[in-house]
């Protein structure tokens, strides 16, 4: 659908921040929701910076960032207001507040604080596939028009600047297609060791060189140990070189035997599996 | 050449409907693709492909059509143009898709692209924007592929067309894979939600509405909370021919059993057919007459049967012609299986074998009994939606809908 009314004049406008490398493609999928105007939904295995892209897509196009965490109890009205019945019945027994005003009472949620912001903002939905199953199709509508109405006051609250949408999915729940067709769609992948060099740059500028390549061949060896339920990924290896840095340990030729493991293998399972294959290779 | 790689996408039985298709002629409009093949391949693949299980299918279509080819990229504008011209040439629409398409602003459209096309002409001189991928270019400078792949186009690497070749996503395709987690999650949508059981919810619109009858006094209302009322037997045919299959049948199993949403499930089992009884144990030793299995369940139940419908005609349609030669049986398995497919309103067969086999008698005749489907995740997800089908979601559309007293 074309929608002449969200032209965003100069689209091309995201290219990663100092603190986030970004793929061509990434950029390019940023840049064309930002141009169609359509929701961004980025897929791809925990720990790749799904959640953090949000925050420095908003960063680098100097916008507000408004997130909105789902759970699995987090319905989509909750996203645009919430009726404060409660605190109404409590201050109508106690008789310390105007009750009849029921705007008192109405809270916006994210996608209404997005909405009634007086700049653009970055609107994160994260993690959306926690939510039920319907979740994604009742927030088809507001997305999509850009507008809701209190139904307690009739007030009708039309977004000012069309938010620049990014959702997150880990894969749990199937998003209904419909949801889907609006989407501009992008797979993190699992970054290359080339790519992870430069991240950990961004994050330790002045990591020696012999630990740098220690820390990467251990840590993809033990992404190839077979079976493992969770592997590794990006914000663990993070944690990882943090904790040895701080305990100045050498990692030097250690392989799959190396230390504080349990900032990588975070299941007693996986942690059997990687001695056992850490047995092997000695 | 668009319209060959519409038709291809269409051809691998990617879903790309007309709303997907306008939305990358408008970014091809906007031009979004960075006049270079590989902007376009990853334009395309954002806007068109929605989950990376299709990745593959897409990257075989882009292979397809743009390999060995010298795409001159600013020509797509120019095909982009020729479409407009004429855009009820993507054939293969249904009556409804092409509704739509007529009903967009193709002017819109059209205008954005001779705006964008004099803007083209007038900066190409400068050439800090449209030419190539190199320099200044926001686009292909940084040069890295996440896999390491380099395919900016200024450092003379691969075109988008071999690395589409090279279906790098071929993994990820879910018509191959199952894991318990998948199935779960298919199951998951196995349902039938209804408020029943005790009242012990708070009802706080109805609470509020009484309150104020009332004069302020304090009054509650309560309701039941919402559970799902889905009632699930699965019946698992374990040995002989389903052998190699043994492993995804366990899954389906495991992930069933896990799956704490069913107001009730039941596991049994049987070999090649169905004949007077079913068992509790996959070793045959507590067996469960058939009669009983039927009154035990009532007719609303959804049954999942996994087997491959795989036998001997006789075995199927003679007497006695269980394979196990002590049990005689002397209805028909076809008999036994029908009273079966009586019994249960909501009944689906999973088949692991594909569908090509799916000719032989005996899974034809079964095949009529029970809607077939192959043990695939599509198939799972087909079969369970063909289980709950027939209701639509009860909270459609407006997300706005205060809960109301139901």
């Amino acid at each position: 659908m074309i929608r002449p009314e969200i032209i965003t004049p100069g689209f091309n406008r995201f290219s990663g921040t100092d603190g986030y490398i970004t793929s061509a493609p990434l950029e390019q999928a940023v840049n064309a929701a930002i141009a169609l105007g359509r929701p961004l939904l980025i897929k791809g295995e925990p720990g790749t910076g799904k959640t953090v892209l949000a925050g420095h897509v908003a960063q680098a196009l100097g916008l507000r960032l408004v997130r909105w965490q789902v759970k699995s109890t987090t319905r989509a009205a909750d996203g645009l207001y919430v009726y404060d019945t409660v605190q109404r019945l409590h201050d109508s027994r106690f008789g310390d507040a105007d009750v009849t005003d029921i705007k008192r009472y109405i809270r916006l949620g994210p996608i209404g604080d997005a909405f009634s912001s007086p700049d653009q903002v970055v609107l994160l939905i994260d993690e959306v596939d926690k939510a039920d199953l319907e979740f994604p199709n009742d927030l088809l509508q507001e997305l999509d028009e850009m507008r809701f109405t209190v139904l307690e006051t009739a007030e009708e609250i039309q977004a000012r600047h069309r938010p620049l949408v990014v959702i997150t999915s880990n894969n749990e729940k199937e998003l209904p297609d419909a949801f889907l067709r609006r989407c501009v769609f992008h797979y993190i992948e699992f970054p290359s060791r080339e790519l992870m060099v430069r991240i950990i740059g961004v994050h330790f500028p002045d990591l020696e060189q012999q630990l740098l390549d220690d820390c990467i061949a251990s840590f993809y060896a033990l992404r190839e140990v077979a079976g493992l339920r969770k592997k590794p990924s990006t914000s663990e290896l993070l944690d990882w070189i943090a904790a040895l840095r701080r305990a100045g340990v050498e990692v030097s030729r250690l392989g799959l035997a190396v230390p504080f493991l349990g900032t990588l293998i975070k299941n007693e399972r996986d942690l059997e599996l990687v001695a056992a294959a850490s047995g092997r290779r000695r | 050449m668009l319209l060959d790689f519409f038709f291809a996408l269409r051809a691998q039985r990617l879903a790309v409907g007309p709303e997907e298709w306008l939305a990358l002629m408008e970014a091809l409009a906007r031009g979004l693709h960075e006049s270079s093949l590989t902007g376009f391949y990853h334009l395309a693949r954002s806007v068109l492909v929605h989950s990376e299980a299709h990745f593959d299918a897409f990257d075989l279509a882009f292979a397809q059509v743009f390999a060995g080819v010298e795409v001159d990229a600013l020509a797509l504008q120019g095909e982009l143009a020729a479409w407009l011209a004429d855009p009820a040439r993507l054939a293969g629409l249904s009556p409804e898709e092409r509704e739509l398409l007529a009903a967009l602003r193709i002017d819109e459209l059209r205008r954005l692209l001779e705006e964008r096309l004099r803007e083209q002409r007038q900066r190409h001189q400068g050439g800090s924007r449209w030419v190539g991928t190199g320099g200044t270019s926001p686009f292909g400078a940084g040069g890295y592929h996440p896999t390491g792949v380099r395919i900016g186009g200024s450092s003379g690497g691969r075109s988008a067309a071999q690395v589409a070749a090279e279906r790098r996503y071929r993994a990820y395709r879910s018509d191959l894979i199952l894991d318990v987690r998948q199935i779960q999650v298919a199951l998951r949508k196995l349902r039938e939600l209804r408020r029943e059981g005790r009242r012990d919810e708070l009802d706080l619109p109805a609470s509020i509405d009484r309150t104020s009858r009332n004069a302020g006094e304090l009054e509650l209302c309560w309701r039941p909370p919402r559970r799902n009322h889905a009632r699930v037997v699965l019946l698992m045919d374990v040995g002989g021919s389903m052998d190699p299959h043994a492993r995804v049948v366990s899954q389906i199993f495991s992930a069933a059993s896990r799956s704490k949403h069913f107001r009730t499930f039941h596991a049994y089992y049987f070999h090649n057919c169905v004949y007077g009884s079913v068992y509790r144990d996959s070793w045959f030793r507590e067996a469960l007459p058939l009669d009983e299995l039927l009154a035990a369940h009532r007719p609303s139940s959804k049954l999942v049967v996994v087997g491959d419908a795989l036998m001997h005609p006789l075995e199927l349609l003679a007497p006695d012609g269980s394979l196990d030669y002590w049990a005689r049986n002397a209805t028909p398995g076809i008999e036994s299986l029908r009273r079966v497919a009586r019994h249960f309103e909501r009944r689906v067969w999973l088949n692991p074998e594909p569908p090509r086999f799916w000719r032989h008698q005996t899974v034809a005749a079964i095949g009529e009994l029970f809607p077939m489907f192959p043990l695939t995740l599509d198939g799972l997800a087909d079969a369970v939606s063909s289980l709950v089908g027939g209701r639509r979601p009860r909270r459609g559309g407006g997300a706005v809908s205060v809960d109301a007293d139901d």
